[in-house]
């Protein structure tokens, strides 16, 4: 077996040397009955490289790549260009095959790119402090709403209808059997405002209230100004958890810190990260100073060696399950280290004027397709300010006609009906995302695409 | 290292009289690195993009006005400065790395490669079900493996890591026991376990009450089954336990907790050293999670992502969590919606954990690692790791403290006390700072907290008996130094690393978690 260094001999000197006569003196304490005799029944015995290769090779073969085909999917998920250097960087075994930077003196170079990588999320987002990732953006919401209990000592967390439907069932489901409560609001088709009531968001803060969480972009991909809901927050001493599932729009938008957020969690899967079918993700975390020690995650902090010389270490942990076990902020052990480092080095890439000029050229393709699709009879565009994504709505259940565009080749948006089935209204949708890699011929299939299922 | 030194031949140092201090302050190459916000520059760029502004934009007003203040580099600059970093971390890949529990072992560039398929790599989550027919089916033939391998009918393939994992197991019988009316309170938890099985019961709304454990290392049965009663939810055991010992009562412990209407939740962390040699299902497990990224070799890469899939018993299999993939009259399916999942498998499903389907990069590189070993070779990994682990016991025990190793073997890790260093000045931190400069990762250090200073050994499976060797004579070394009172090489460790001991205590009372201009920085303190 190839990944197997002892040999034969090797086995029989060490089972002398441990004083066993056989393997199976050293599994004394597996009850007899439960010991499994040879190779377990119902699976395959071992296969080659070349015949692993081939056989899911074959499995990834039977489905269609983004980039196969004029792609056109967002809701938390989105396609960017990835440089080759990132991909590269990621895979040195020196950062592929690291551990957890529990040893600080030979994990520098760990720490040192959590260290940059906390500063560009907290830059970005527009606040003091971020935490060296969670496992993804849901889950990142999740833990904020839990670190505003803490905070706030308050339970009641205030959803908006604007949020990822799933980001949202993964709060009611966390939630369910602690004692907090959720507040979850119905999205709305407001003209020219899709997702979010903004105003009804405000008038249900009371004093119970521990954080209303907002999505922007929303999943309609409509972009809101935040300032009035932090303000209503925080007269009635609750913290705004601002969530951000297309960072690459903050390369355009005011951030969210900038609107007054307590809290901004996000998805950073566009910088650097693939579509992976959903994961892996990478989950950003970032707050003000003053709520550092609420924080969930692992931190990274500057400090000094012996010798007086700058060097990284993890900080903190006093808030983390391996010190505090029942008392810690978070269960979080493993988070996403290596889609920190692929957004770091992308992010390095990029540069202000890069993600300055990426976020322009998605916005500007994004409304150039609005208006095309906006044109054709039967589509009507409904947000009136949106990112790199917006929504349509159709006159028929979308569900199929997007099922059907797939079979003609052309992935064209998400179907809102799959994401929300138990919104009629919402059934007609479609949240279509246009990021710099759709192509002028991507986006003539794409329109061709809507005028044949508007027919 | 390569074939060099393993007799434990004297190496000269750096701190030779007469060594020049350099211009640079690099030393060949060992070279320092600046952090990017010292080196960048937001006009310098690797990208080459298209020149576009945001008039006419339609963002409601809400265009940036400010810098973000983002530094950029180009290609080369970002290229140099990356894989300067990397050359100050250890990694598998240089050489041992025996971080008890952690399983860190050779990570296959096979499963790399297949991982990077466009067929997987670039697929978005929402795709319509007939373009993503063969992911599906590599989630259900993964799921089919763990099913098989732990002798369980049903597996939540979503959880993103270990202890989301643990959550996915908790949350489950936490629903069973409201699904029956009996919302209980209590989570019983050994004091050996990760700290991660206390946080995850507490996450669930439970409180926490220990296992005694036994002088042996083990679950106290006597002592547990007198606490099992009506309040007990569930317990949480480790097994193989983090002392490196497998519980021999796991059977009568499972009964004892069921006859008492609770639930095991196994943590599977350690399942490295049974995997094809017992079905955790056989001992009477209800829920357990896999680390993908521990014993079927997805890399850790520094701290994740991870992949923490959980197998379920009869019992809990209809809590388990949405979405799932189905085999259907017209392919796969994945059902992702309570209204569809009702009368199905996961019929009172606990909810949604997660966006979208778990670690699908994950799921890849582990259906590669285990299509290449096959049943049989997996059952081969774990008597080498076990085999491993216990050479390592027994090659050492006469020089360091092993509190368990009278009662008979260990199973994927050795574990050591610091006993054997009384009446020198040194601890556990001393020594692991010295192997740093012996060439290796240390070992996991004061855990478990059952044993005091304690240190824990997991080689792996992937070790050759030469690299072990020569890791027993540099412990042995070591060990022997100390008790001669050579103490200067332990205190002052490591010397031979980018950098020397960090300080964590001034890391802590003034956090500084970001960079900011060194002008700024002071002005703030």
């Amino acid at each position: 077996m190839r990944y197997l260094p002892l040999t034969t001999d090797d086995r029989r000197a060490m089972l002398d040397a441990v004083g066993a006569d056989g393997i199976d003196d050293l599994f004394p304490d597996v009850p007899a009955a439960a010991r499994l005799s040879g190779p377990i029944e119902g699976l395959p015995l071992h296969a080659s490289e070349m015949a692993v290769e081939r056989d899911l090779s074959r499995l990834a073969a039977k489905n269609l790549a983004a980039g196969q085909a004029p792609f056109f999917l967002g809701c938390g998920a989105y396609k960017h260009h990835v440089p080759a250097t990132v991909d590269y960087v990621i895979q040195r075994g020196e950062f592929l095959t690291s551990y957890t930077p529990y040893q600080p003196e030979i994990a520098q170079g760990t720490l040192q790119y959590l260290f940059e990588f906390q500063t560009q999320v907290a830059r970005l987002t527009g606040m003091d402090v971020a935490n060296a990732s969670m496992y993804d953006g849901s889950t990142s919401c999740v833990e904020a709403i839990f670190m505003a209990r803490r905070v706030t000592r308050r339970k009641k967390a205030i959803l908006s209808g604007g949020l990822h439907p799933h980001y949202a069932s993964v709060a009611k489901t966390l939630t369910h059997f602690t004692d907090d409560e959720i507040d979850l609001h119905d999205p709305v088709l407001t003209d020219g405002a899709p997702g979010d009531d903004l105003a009804a968001l405000i008038a249900a803060i009371d004093e119970e209230t521990s954080c209303v969480v907002v999505q922007n972009p929303n999943l309609f991909g409509h972009v809101a100004d935040l300032s009035d809901l932090a303000d209503a927050c925080h007269e009635k001493g609750a913290l705004l958890i601002a969530v951000v599932t297309e960072i690459v729009s903050l390369g355009a938008m005011k951030s969210p810190g900038e609107m007054g957020a307590d809290i901004v969690v996000g998805e950073g899967q566009s910088i650097g990260g693939g579509l992976n079918f959903g994961g892996p993700y990478l989950g950003l975390f970032a707050c003000n100073q003053k709520h550092v020690r609420q924080m969930p995650g692992r931190l990274c902090g500057e400090t000094v060696d012996a010798e007086g010389r700058r060097g990284f270490v993890l900080t903190l942990s006093t808030r983390e399950q391996h010190i505090r076990r029942e008392k810690a902020t978070s269960n979080i052990c493993t988070n996403s280290g290596l889609m920190a480092l692929a957004f770091t080095v992308h992010m390095t890439l990029l540069g202000e004027e890069g993600m300055r000029r990426l976020a322009a050229l998605n916005h500007r393709r994004a409304c150039e397709v609005a208006d095309r699709l906006a044109a054709l009879p039967g589509v009507t565009l409904l947000n009136r300010a949106f990112f790199n994504e917006f929504t349509v709505k159709l006159e028929a259940d979308s569900r199929p006609l997007i099922r059907r565009m797939a079979e003609g080749g052309v992935l064209g948006g998400v179907s809102l009906g799959r994401l929300y089935p138990e919104h009629e209204a919402l059934a007609g949708c479609v949240t279509v995302a246009v990021t710099e890699t759709a192509t002028d011929e991507d986006i003539e299939a794409l329109v061709a695409a809507y005028e044949g299922a508007a027919k | 290292m390569s074939g060099m030194n393993r007799e434990g031949r004297e190496t000269v140092g750096a701190a030779i009289e007469g060594a020049p201090q350099t211009f640079t302050g690099n030393r060949a190459l060992q070279l320092d690195e600046a952090l990017i916000f010292e080196i960048g520059a937001s006009d310098r760029t690797g990208v080459d993009l298209p020149k576009a502004d945001l008039t006419g934009a339609r963002l409601g007003g809400l265009e940036r006005d400010g810098a973000i203040d983002l530094p950029g580099l180009s290609e080369p600059e970002t290229m140099r400065h990356f894989t300067r970093l990397s050359r100050m971390n250890y990694a598998i890949d240089m050489g041992l790395f025996p971080l008890g529990s952690c399983t860190m072992k050779h990570n296959p560039r096979l499963n790399e490669k297949v991982a990077r398929l466009p067929g997987f790599a670039d697929i978005h989550p929402l795709q319509p079900i007939p373009t993503v027919q063969g992911a599906l089916e590599l989630i259900d033939e993964l799921a089919d493996w763990l099913k098989t391998l732990c002798g369980m009918p049903e597996v939540a393939m979503s959880p993103k890591a270990g202890a989301h994992g643990e959550l996915c197991g908790m949350l489950a019988i936490r629903a069973a026991h409201e699904a029956n009316g009996d919302p209980r309170k209590v989570v019983l938890v050994p004091e050996s376990a990760h700290g991660t099985n206390p946080a995850t019961a507490a996450f669930c709304g439970y409180e926490v009450a220990p296992i005694p454990a036994t002088a042996e290392g083990r679950v106290d049965l006597a002592a547990l089954k007198e606490r099992l009663g009506p309040d007990v939810a569930g317990v949480m055991i480790t097994n193989p336990n983090t002392c490196g010992l497998f519980e021999r009562d796991m059977i009568e412990i499972c009964a004892a907790v069921h006859e008492a209407g609770a639930y095991v939740y196994c943590d599977g962390a350690n399942f490295n050293a049974i995997v094809g040699k017992v079905r955790p299902g056989d001992l009477g497990v209800d829920a357990m999670h896999i680390n993908l990224h521990k014993t079927f070799s997805t890399p850790h890469g520094g701290g994740g992502p991870g992949s923490g899939p959980v197998v379920y018993s009869e019992r809990l299999a209809p809590y388990a969590p949405l979405p799932f993939v189905r085999k259907g009259a017209d392919g796969y399916e994945l059902v992702e919606e309570e209204a569809v999942a009702e009368g199905r498998s996961h019929g009172d499903s606990f909810g949604r954990m997660v966006a979208f389907h778990g670690q699908m990069g994950m799921f890849v590189r582990a259906l590669a690692y285990m299509k290449s070993h096959g049943a049989d070779g997996l059952a081969q990994v774990a008597e080498d790791a076990v085999l491993n682990a216990n050479y390592v016991l027994r090659r050492l025990e006469d020089v360091l403290s092993a509190p368990f190793a009278a009662s008979g073997p260990c199973m994927h890790e050795a574990l050591f006390s610091d006993k054997w260093m009384a009446g020198t000045s040194l601890s556990t931190l001393d020594v692991a700072k010295a192997l740093i400069d012996e060439g290796y990762h240390p070992m996991t250090m004061y855990f478990p907290l059952v044993v005091e200073g304690a240190m824990l050994i997991e080689p792996t499976e992937t070790e050759s008996k030469a690299d072990l060797d020569q890791f027993i004579g540099a412990v042995r070394a070591l060990a022997e130094a100390a008790k001669a009172g050579e103490t200067d090489r332990f205190k002052g460790a490591p010397f031979y690393a980018p950098l020397r001991r960090l300080d964590e205590t001034q890391a802590a009372r003034k956090p500084r978690l970001v960079w900011s201009e060194p002008d700024l920085a002071e002005a703030a303190e």
